[in-house]
């Protein structure tokens, strides 16, 4: 697969070009059938299956989710190739679980699929990444977990992407974090200013020296004669 | 009974203006002149008040006439850092070394609600304020302000640096924190940050 392959959307997709529905419905009407399909190839995975607004939601074990995802991407009748979002939602409820959220598109079929998992609190909130498969989950799972201390395991480089890495006051988008901070004005602003941020963002970092091989054919040539990228 | 006050601190003197002569206020006025009318500014924009700071240095309001045209994007050539727009805490020690980095003579003008105050950002990753980073010399509210203000700011910038006197050294004075502390950053490390820029390479702190 070349970087940059050009997909086709709604190939595979039946019947005409969508259309804005509307009138849609709060709760129930049609479900995407890749939730059917999920429900028969991980029977005992899928808890339930929910269409909110025209858009179907799927709640998976936490264990099984990783394979789903990969099964959803890998299938042929499924392709789901793009990943929109993973985030988390932390409901006011003390008891309710923290849910994962991972947003699924599929180009060729034009569906979007909605995967959720339900983490309870008081057991460590921890889910498997799916780095291997979409290399863009990167830095949603960082943010993730930055901002709601959730592990994915076999992330490969798993640290806080938004907030700097000395970051001691927890994690902000949590229900039980205050809105300024758990530590005083004077103390956030100390530990702010010891961050050393040439520590992580180096000029190697930053050059694209890394990146040559990758640049399209006509910029490489420009490069290699000592030209500038071009403005 | 009374208060009492130590012999040397009863009275309170100032010198007098006229004994600097008439060739130090005259050189005084030469040089602030020259200075106020050629500000270059560093601009350090993280939110829309950049946006009205873009409007500002373009051509229906033309920062050029107050001899700002050129904008310096290398700290180390700039007068005046112009903060437009909130600052998290994650840059709060970028904005601290690009001040560093800047050569006296400096100024700093703290534009809109959230540089100056944190504004509605009263939250867990906004600095409230960035006088509690670095010295500000004037600031512009508004949210944004519009460029009428930004330039009612940067008048009032010239009309302060027309006012500043050589014979007073405290002017100049920069903290610098204690050595012993984390926040302390030695000159030299300060000039390895800011590599050599333009015709620049002999433009850093240690070599004004």
């Amino acid at each position: 697969m070349t970087p940059f392959e050009v997909v086709d959307t709604g190939a595979r997709a039946a019947g005409p070009p969508p259309v804005t529905p509307k009138n849609l419905p709060h709760r129930g009407g049609e479900a995407n059938p890749s939730a059917k399909a999920l429900q028969e190839k991980f029977a005992g995975a899928v808890k339930r299956v929910e269409v909110i607004w025209g858009e179907t939601v799927v709640y998976l074990d936490p264990a099984s989710v990783k394979d789903a995802i990969g099964w959803l991407h890998d299938d042929t009748s499924q392709q789901y190739d793009y990943l929109s979002d993973v985030t988390a939602v932390e409901y006011r409820d003390a008891e309710a679980p923290i849910e994962v959220v991972w947003h699924l598109r599929s180009l060729p079929f034009r569906r979007f699929l909605r995967i959720k998992t339900e983490l309870r609190k008081g057991e460590p909130l921890e889910t498997d990444s799916i780095y291997d498969i979409y290399r863009g989950a990167d830095w949603l799972e960082r943010e993730c977990f930055d901002m709601f201390g959730i592990r994915f395991r076999g992330h490969p480089d798993l640290r806080r992407i938004l907030m700097w890495e000395s970051y001691k006051e927890g994690f902000p988008l949590r229900k039980d974090f205050p809105l300024r901070g758990r530590f005083s004005r004077s103390e956030q602003l100390r530990q702010a200013l010891a961050q050393n941020p040439e520590a992580r963002y180096s000029m190697e970092e930053l050059s694209i020296a890394d990146a040559f091989a990758e640049l399209p054919e006509d910029m490489r040539a420009r490069l290699n004669k000592g030209g500038r990228t071009g403005e | 009974m009374g208060l009492t006050v130590p012999g040397d601190r009863s009275t309170v003197s100032y010198a007098p203006e006229s004994q600097e002569g008439w060739v130090a206020t005259r050189l005084d006025f030469l040089v602030n002149w020259s200075r106020a009318n050629s500000l270059w500014p560093m601009p350090f924009g993280t939110a829309c008040c950049a946006i009205e700071f873009m409007a500002t240095a373009a051509s229906d309001f033309d920062l050029a006439r107050f001899g700002m045209e050129r904008m310096s994007f290398s700290p180390r050539q700039a007068d005046v850092l112009i903060c437009a727009g909130r600052v998290p805490f994650k840059l709060a020690p970028i904005i601290r070394r690009i001040w560093q980095q800047m050569p006296q003579p400096k100024w700093c003008i703290s534009m809109g609600a959230c540089a100056s105050t944190g504004g509605m950002f009263d939250n867990y990753a906004v600095v409230q304020g960035i006088d509690t980073i670095i010295p500000v010399d004037v600031y512009v509210p508004g949210c944004p302000p519009r460029p009428e203000g930004l330039i009612y700011g940067i008048r009032m910038l010239q009309e302060k640096v027309m006012n500043e006197r050589a014979a007073d050294t405290r002017t100049r004075d920069e903290m610098e924190p204690d050595p012993e502390s984390q926040l302390y950053i030695p000159a030299s490390v300060i000039d390895e940050l800011s590599e050599p820029f333009g015709n620049s390479v002999h433009q850093n702190r240690s070599a004004p």
